[in-house]
Formats: structure tokens, C-alpha cells, sequence
């Protein structure tokens, strides 16, 4: 095997590196071309392009709505000329035939733009695509009519493919200063609303009015600036965090703990300092990502741990949330109403948050185990079904007018008072206090779900999850194991709920639509599922930044085309990294079992450990070892 | 010697076919039995049988004279009896060390309190499982334990599978082991191996084994008592020597005319071409 792969390295490298430029690859490259243009023709036509026009991101030469426009022909530019390399090739020397590519495919994608751009200038076609606008013509032709504006979207394909195509012929290093260059500007004229917040909590505001535009938008020397900085600093502490990452990898187990909770400290410590310095934007924005980590985290226990597929899991949120309103609200529909409630619990006077939270609680864990216990008999696709059923009834119950004289119907519970604490009220009006709150309770979330993963119902629920079947006959009560994973998911969901309910200060049912599941479900997905850390980050990306169901994010701008993105999100995760961006070590090898294959072979080729086994009474095992590792074992059965 | 397991009258049908019909079969303390059948013959069946998987139409089956009729597999496994899998059935994505820690489920009790309080009896249930993990681990050797440990299940090697799978059910804690097809897919030395671990089985462990098996080598080594099951019926029973050389159950192997042509000849010869055939 080792001699069949030095042959082709050696033919490889005697093959010649420097191609022609017309050695294209025209079939690709013209289908990327093709996908550049839908691509662009796409973008227009769900309103971005012109919605996002408005909104300057460097003054006053490019709006958001270009970017995303001009960076489809650069990517696909850059995509057409990339080529895989697999480990013991040799890479090919890059050269004007990439270049040739990439602007190959930025051609067909004009061409494709053009074509409907003379659509769009003969047809009136509004009442079917609200968006087929002259403003959208006028956008994509960058304002000079139709003939010219065709010749100009050719160029710009043509010269931005050409350029992403290019991208591949600078060498290493440059590349990568530049790149970070460019990600830095942008983060910076992206996010402006966030850096404007923080540099005047820092008592920075001076800053922010000079590099950016009174209008909005980073301006362009600032601009120019922050990217070379950017690059200087990258050039300047390269290979440093890889550096320190052998560091502490080569560290003493004992050493290497100290180290971590250093670091776990450091972060409790910026966790509580640095929220007094940010204003009230990245404040609110905190939490709500923190209330949705608390989410996400709940149903991370049930659908990444036991392995059930709930997607109606808003339900428990729900509960808490008109739990905690049904009892400290004054105005509670209940307590004005002349039904049995009043009667019975006219007495019970309003209570505190503190006091209302063991109840909101025990009842979230009550509905739990009403819901679950039917729903956990059922496998697979049933149970999400079942899930998905009650989500609903539960949501439709509280905007009932059966139960309207209890929840108040669709008019909601109002004037829900704050987290009382006795010298001071939390409100949504102090996001920075409901941070702190949610922070807490987020710190049990992962207490609670890191010590049960590691205990014996944590493995019981990791063994359903992989085959429920042989769980049950090697002795694990499924239905009340699962059960178990269901009501914890259901407590955590009521914190949040809880939470909720005393930051907005009233709970209506049209906040706890499917799409809030869902939208939890995308999180623990994309974050990583089965993993702490990867669920939090997950709640991060997809909350702070893109914003929750009804909550804004950093990018306020993306509001109207959040669940577009969420979407393409959630396909492109599918396809690229099924794992999560954090994934947990299980779900890992999972998905990448030749390598993990690899890897124990490996591990167990080791001259120390083959000797052990050959000594141990008699079979020679490597042999037989290395078999089914390569899964050929299977065969003989 | 006391009764372990008594099967009284036992029938299953599936739709037409009476996969076991009016079976009756015991094993008693400290025995090891093997059933032998052709292909076919409701060997598995009757394990599904006993472990709950499959519930019988007709007839008893009582483990230390209580019946196991209704119940759950899972409350079975916690009245002592545990299984293997003929086609191996692993938590593969688990480490083999957590493979058998949750093993121990019906053994150990506790749940959320335990943990999220970081109690002493939670702490001394946990150490004792992990303790009692690698003790049945160990048993195999080095081939389970060190490195291996913290590796999930699905790297191993076949045999090594095979090996996890008993120390899994082993750590059950059960009175009688139910093993299908243990040595299957073994190569010789490995099958000798693991039949002299089978003996150990039952005087170091004090296990009782009920054991399918085509390998007749192995049945011949372990076996107090061979139980031959063709067509769900009991055809021959006894020892090793009594049945291989039962001119019925040489018929059911091989068909009539071989058993006559030979003059009922070894067993041995006959499951080796039955082997042959799949």
C-alpha cells in the first residue's frame, strides 16, 4: 500500500504544475455561472437586494444590498478556481487558468443577470413578484439604463470573477492578511449599531463620530485604516494561538485542569464586569441570547441526549411563562373574573417571582410528565408529529376563550411586575439586571445538564438514543428514562419562560408560535447537538446575531429575511458541517466514522499496546483487529 | 440441583408459521445448555422468548418459580437474566466503558437528585460502577480495558464486539446468561479461547449459561446438556455424545437419506455441512 502511494506522489509530482490558461474546466465553470445568476436573480427578486440598498455600510461608495450582490460573482469567482487537493497530492501550481475560470463563471453570471434584466424591462410582472420593480432594475443596471447597465453587469461579472478566481494566485500569507483585512472592515461597517453602543459605554463616542458617517456607514479612511491595522496585527501574531493550543495540549493533566478553570474564571469574571460598560442594545441582545441558550440548552437534553425528536417544545416555555404571569400578575384575568378560580384562590395574593418559581416549576414538570407519557411510547417520526400536536394545543388552549376568563384569550396576561428582589425591581427596562438573572440561571442550566450527562441516566439516555431495543433488554426502563429527559427539558424551558414573562411584562400566545420550537430546534442544530458549549454558541450566532422570532439581532437589517437565512443556514450546515459548529465527540464520530476508524487503528498500532495483546493468551489480534476496524470483519458473519 | 428456568408448554405463531410449538425445556442451577437447530429451527425465537421480546401465546416460562409472562424485557433483565445478540447489537457511539457502566442500570438507582447535589451515596454508586466495569472488562484480558476504554464501540473488531457484548450482559449482574451464537464469526483459536472463558463463566462467576451455538466444537466443550430444536419442536435432548449421535437430529441436519446412507454417523461432520449451506 505505502509503495502504490509513493508511485502516485512520484507521478504527481513529475506531472507538469503550470497549466495553460485555456486548461479550464469550461463545463464547471459555466455551471457555476449559471448558479451565480440565479443566485443574483434570487437575491432581487425576494426584495433584498433593494431592502438592504438602504442601509450604507461605507460611505458613501457601497451599500449592504451591493454587497451581497457583488460578493455572489467574487465567491463564485473563487469557487469555480478552487480545486481539491487530497493529502499526498501535490497541489497544483495556481496561474492564469484560475483566473480564466473564475471569470468565466462571472461572465455567465452577467449574462444571466442580463437576460433578466431585459425581462424585467419588457414585463410587468409586480402582481406576481411584488418585488419585479423599477428599483430593482434601476439597482442591478447601477443606474444607467437598461443598454448600458447590461454591458456594465458583463464587466462587473466578468472583472469580479476574474478577481475571486485571482484570490487563489496570491500566495499564502498575503491572502490571509488580506482576508482578515476584509472581515474586519466589514464586521466593522456591518455591526456599527453594536461597535457605536460599546465605544460609548467606554466612554469612546468620540471615536465612533469619526469613523463613522453621521448617515450611517464606516467611512473610508477609517476604513482603510482598520484594515491595515487588522492585517498587522494578524501578520504580527501569527501562529500564536496555534502556538499557544500545543502549549496547553503538552501540559500535565493536573496543570492543564488548573489551566482551564483559570479560564473558566476569567470568563465568569468578563461575564459579570463587562455587561456594566455595554450599552443597552448589546445588553438586551445578551439576554435574549440568554434566554434562548436556557432553551436550547432544555431541549439539548431531550432531543441531544435521548435522542426525542420534540418539536413542540415551545409548550413548556409557554407554561412558564403564563404560570409565572397567572401568579404575579394583579391584573391576571383570574383574579377579576367571578369563575371557581377566583373563588377557590381569591385568597392567594399576588406573589413574589421568587416565590411563584417553585410552582411555575413543579407545574412545568407536572405538564411534562401529561404530555410526555403519551408522547414517549411513540418512535422516530410519530413522536415529532405527536410533539408538534401538542406545541399547539397547548399555545391554542391559552388563546381559547373557553379558557379566556383564566389567561386572558388572545388579550394576553398584562402588567406582569419585575424580578422583585427588595431593594431593587428587574425589568425590561434594565436589560443589563435581566442579563445578570439570566445569566444565573443559564450557569444551573449547565450545571444541571453537564451533571446528569455523566451520570446513569445520562448514559441510560445516550443507550436509548442509539438502540432503544437493546436498552430495554439490557434492563433500562425506557418510558420513565425518557420520561426523566422530558421533564428536565420541560424545567428548563419554565426558567426561561419565567424569565420571559417578568422582562416583557406581559405574555401574549402569539409568542409562542411553532416557529419558536423551531427555531430552538435550528439553534441546538447548528450549535452542535448533544454538546454544552456547541448549543450555547449555536444561541450566540443564530440569536445575537441573525435575532430571535420577535427579538432583533446585531444585524437588525436582516430582520425581514431572517428565517431566508435560517434556512440557508440550516441546508448549508446540513451539507457542510451535519455536526454542529461545536460538536460533541459522540455525534462527531458519528458522522465521520472512517476517520475515527482511522484514528483508533492508529492508536492501536502502536508497538506497546499490539505486544499486550499478543501476549494475552494466544490470538493474534492485529491482524483481526485491523480487519473489522477497516469493517470487513462484518463479512465473515 | 434447583430448577433456574422452566419453559412449560410454550407455542408462538407468527401469522401461519408456529416458530416454536409446545416447548418445554428447563435449565437448572449452574448448567450450562446449549440448543443446536438448523437454521430456521426458532432458536432465536425462543431467546426473544425468555427475554421478553416476544410474548408467547401459549404456555409459561418461570425464572426462579415466578413466571416472566407480561413482563417488560427490561424487568426480566432485572430478575437475572441477560442476553447476547446474534447479530451483535452494541451502543456503538458509546465508549466501551460506558457500554457497560449503563449495563448496570437495573442494579443501581440513582437518578437526578444524586448528581445535582453531588451526594455520598451518588458518588460511592458511581465509583462502584465503574469499578464493576472494569472487573468484567478485565475478564477478557487486555484486549477491553487501558486505552480501549474511553474508545467508542464501533472501533473494535468483531470478536472483540462479541467479547464486549457478554461483558455488557455480565454486567447485568444475572443468574443465567443467554448467549447467541457467542463464537460466531470467530476465527478457531479465538473460539477456543472464548469457550474455555465460558467455562470460567460459570465457576468463577457462578452464571448459568443457556447458549446457542453452530460451532459443535464449542457445543461439545461447554455443554452439560445439548438441546436440539428443529421446526420449533424439541427433537433430541442430553448429553453431547447421546444427541450427535441421535439418528433424528442427523436427519434434521442432513436429510433422510444421509442419516441412513451413514448408519448414523457424527454430528460433528453433519453441522459442518449445515454450516456450509449459509
Amino acid at each position: 500500500m505505502t509503495a502504490t502511494a509513493a508511485n502516485t506522489s512520484d507521478a504527481m509530482a513529475s506531472a507538469p504544475g503550470v497549466r495553460s490558461a485555456t486548461d479550464v474546466d469550461w463545463r464547471r465553470s459555466a455551471n457555476i455561472g449559471g448558479i451565480l445568476g440565479i443566485t443574483a436573480v434570487f437575491i432581487g427578486l425576494v426584495g433584498m437586494a433593494v431592502g438592504l440598498d438602504k442601509r450604507m455600510l461605507i460611505d458613501p461608495v457601497l451599500s449592504l444590498g451591493y454587497l451581497f450582490v457583488l460578493a455572489i460573482p467574487l465567491i463564485g469567482g473563487w469557487i469555480a478556481a478552487r480545486e481539491i487537493t487530497l493529502e499526498g497530492m501535490t497541489a497544483p501550481i495556481k496561474g492564469a487558468r484560475d483566473i480564466v475560470a473564475g471569470a468565466v463563471a462571472g461572465l455567465v453570471g452577467g449574462a444571466v443577470v442580463a437576460m433578466f434584466l431585459v425581462m424585467l424591462n419588457a414585463w410587468d410582472l409586480q402582481e406576481l413578484l411584488p418585488n419585479w420593480s423599477d428599483a430593482l432594475l434601476d439597482m442591478y443596471t447601477f443606474g444607467q439604463g437598461v443598454g448600458v447597465g447590461i454591458v456594465l453587469v458583463l464587466v462587473v461579472g466578468l472583472v469580479l470573477g476574474a478577481i475571486g478566481g485571482a484570490v487563489h494566485v496570491i500566495p499564502a500569507k498575503p491572502r490571509r492578511l488580506l482576508s482578515i483585512a476584509v472581515q474586519w472592515v466589514i464586521s466593522f461597517a456591518v455591526l456599527e449599531a453594536v461597535i457605536d453602543d460599546l465605544l460609548g459605554g467606554f466612554g469612546l463616542q468620540a471615536v465612533a463620530d469619526v469613523i463613522y458617517a453621521r448617515r450611517g456607514g464606516l467611512l473610508i479612511i477609517p476604513g482603510l485604516i482598520i484594515g491595515a491595522i487588522a492585517a498587522f496585527v494578524a501578520h504580527r501574531f501569527e501562529g500564536k494561538g496555534a502556538e499557544l493550543k500545543t502549549q496547553y495540549m503538552e501540559l500535565e493533566p493536573e496543570r492543564k485542569n488548573q489551566v482551564s478553570k483559570q479560564g473558566l474564571i476569567i470568563m465568569v469574571v468578563l461575564g459579570i464586569v463587562l455587561p456594566i460598560f455595554l450599552g443597552k442594545i448589546v445588553n438586551e441582545l445578551l439576554s435574549n441570547v440568554g434566554l434562548f441558550i436556557l432553551l436550547a440548552l432544555g431541549l439539548n437534553v431531550v432531543i441531544g441526549r435521548a435522542g426525542i425528536l420534540d418539536i413542540g417544545y415551545v409548550a413548556f416555555f409557554a407554561v412558564g411563562s403564563y404560570m409565572m404571569a397567572f401568579l404575579t400578575s394583579p391584573l391576571a384575568p383570574w383574579r377579576e373574573s367571578d369563575g371557581i378560580l377566583s373563588a377557590v384562590f381569591g385568597w392567594l395574593p399576588v406573589l413574589n417571582w421568587f416565590v411563584a418559581l417553585p410552582i411555575v416549576v413543579l407545574t412545568a414538570a407536572i405538564v411534562g410528565v401529561l404530555i410526555g407519557t403519551p408522547v414517549i411510547r411513540m418512535r422516530g417520526d410519530y413522536l415529532a408529529i405527536v410533539t408538534l400536536g401538542f406545541g399547539e394545543i397547548i399555545r391554542l388552549l391559552f388563546l381559547s376563550d373557553w379558557l379566556a376568563p383564566t389567561f386572558g384569550g388572545a388579550q394576553g396576561i398584562r402588567s406582569i411586575p419585575g424580578v422583585n428582589l427588595g431593594f431593587a425591581e428587574i425589568n425590561g427596562t434594565d436589560p443589563r439586571a435581566v442579563f445578570y438573572l439570566v445569566a444565573i440561571f443559564v450557569a444551573i442550566a449547565i450545571y444541571v445538564s453537564s451533571q446528569l450527562e455523566t451520570s446513569r441516566l445520562g448514559r441510560a439516555w445516550m443507550a436509548i438514543r442509539e438502540d432503544e431495543s437493546v436498552a430495554e433488554a439490557m434492563g433500562i426502563n425506557t418510558v420513565t428514562t425518557k420520561l426523566f429527559a422530558f421533564v428536565v427539558g420541560a424545567i428548563l424551558a419554565s426558567f426561561s419562560g419565567a424569565i420571559f414573562a417578568a422582562k416583557v411584562g406581559s405574555v401574549f400566545p402569539n409568542s409562542f408560535e411553532l416557529l419558536v420550537s423551531i427555531i430552538i430546534l435550528v439553534v441546538v442544530i447548528v450549535g452542535g447537538m448533544g454538546n454544552i458549549p456547541g448549543v450555547m454558541m449555536g444561541a450566540v450566532v443564530l440569536i445575537g446575531v441573525l435575532g430571535g422570532p420577535s427579538q432583533p439581532g446585531l444585524l437588525q437589517e436582516f430582520s425581514e429575511f431572517k428565517l431566508l437565512i435560517y434556512g440557508a443556514l440550516l441546508v448549508f450546515m446540513m451539507l457542510k458541517k451535519p455536526e454542529g459548529l461545536i460538536p460533541n465527540a459522540a455525534r462527531n464520530r458519528e458522522l465521520h466514522q472512517e476517520e475515527a476508524l482511522q484514528d483508533a487503528w492508529l492508536k492501536g498500532d502502536k508497538p506497546g499496546t499490539t505486544k499486550d495483546e499478543v501476549d494475552d493468551a494466544g490470538p493474534a489480534p492485529s491482524a483481526a483487529d485491523i480487519d473489522g476496524s477497516l469493517g470487513l470483519g462484518g463479512a465473515t458473519s | 440441583m434447583t430448577r433456574l428456568l422452566e419453559i412449560e408448554n410454550v407455542s408462538i405463531t407468527f401469522g401461519g408459521l408456529k416458530a416454536i410449538d409446545d416447548l418445554n425445556f428447563h435449565v437448572d442451577e449452574g448448567e450450562i445448555v446449549s440448543v443446536i437447530g438448523p437454521n430456521g429451527a426458532g432458536k432465536t425465537t425462543f431467546f426473544n422468548t425468555i427475554t421478553g421480546l416476544v410474548t408467547p401465546q401459549i404456555g409459561d416460562i418461570k425464572f426462579e418459580g415466578q413466571s416472566l409472562i407480561g413482563l417488560d424485557p427490561n424487568e426480566i433483565t432485572a430478575r437475572g437474566l441477560a442476553r447476547t445478540f446474534q447479530n451483535v447489537r452494541l451502543f456503538p457511539q458509546m465508549t466501551i466503558l460506558e457500554n457497560v457502566m449503563v449495563a448496570q442500570h437495573c442494579r443501581t438507582n440513582q437518578r437526578v437528585i444524586g448528581p445535582l447535589f453531588r451526594t455520598a451515596a451518588w458518588k460511592k454508586e458511581e465509583a462502584e460502577i465503574r469499578e464493576r466495569a472494569e472487573k468484567v472488562l478485565g475478564f477478557f484480558g487486555h484486549r477491553l480495558v487501558g486505552y480501549r476504554l474511553e474508545q467508542p464501540a464501533f472501533v473494535l473488531s468483531y470478536a472483540n464486539r462479541r467479547r464486549l457484548e457478554i461483558a455488557r450482559a455480565m454486567a447485568t449482574q444475572p443468574k443465567l446468561l443467554l448467549l447467541d451464537e457467542p463464537v460466531a464469526g470467530m476465527n478457531p483459536k479465538e473460539s477456543e479461547e472464548l469457550t474455555h472463558l465460558i467455562g470460567r463463566l460459570r465457576s468463577e462467576w457462578g452464571f448459568s449459561i443457556v447458549m446457542i451455538e453452530h460451532d459443535m466444537g464449542v457445543v461439545r466443550d461447554v455443554s452439560d446438556r445439548v438441546v436440539v430444536l428443529d421446526h420449533g419442536v424439541t427433537i433430541a435432548q442430553g448429553s453431547y455424545e447421546e444427541v450427535s449421535t441421535n439418528p433424528t437430529v442427523i436427519e434434521a441436519y442432513l436429510g433422510k437419506a444421509a442419516a441412513e446412507s451413514e448408519g448414523g454417523g457424527s454430528l460433528d461432520s453433519a453441522a459442518h455441512s449445515g454450516e456450509g449451506a449459509h
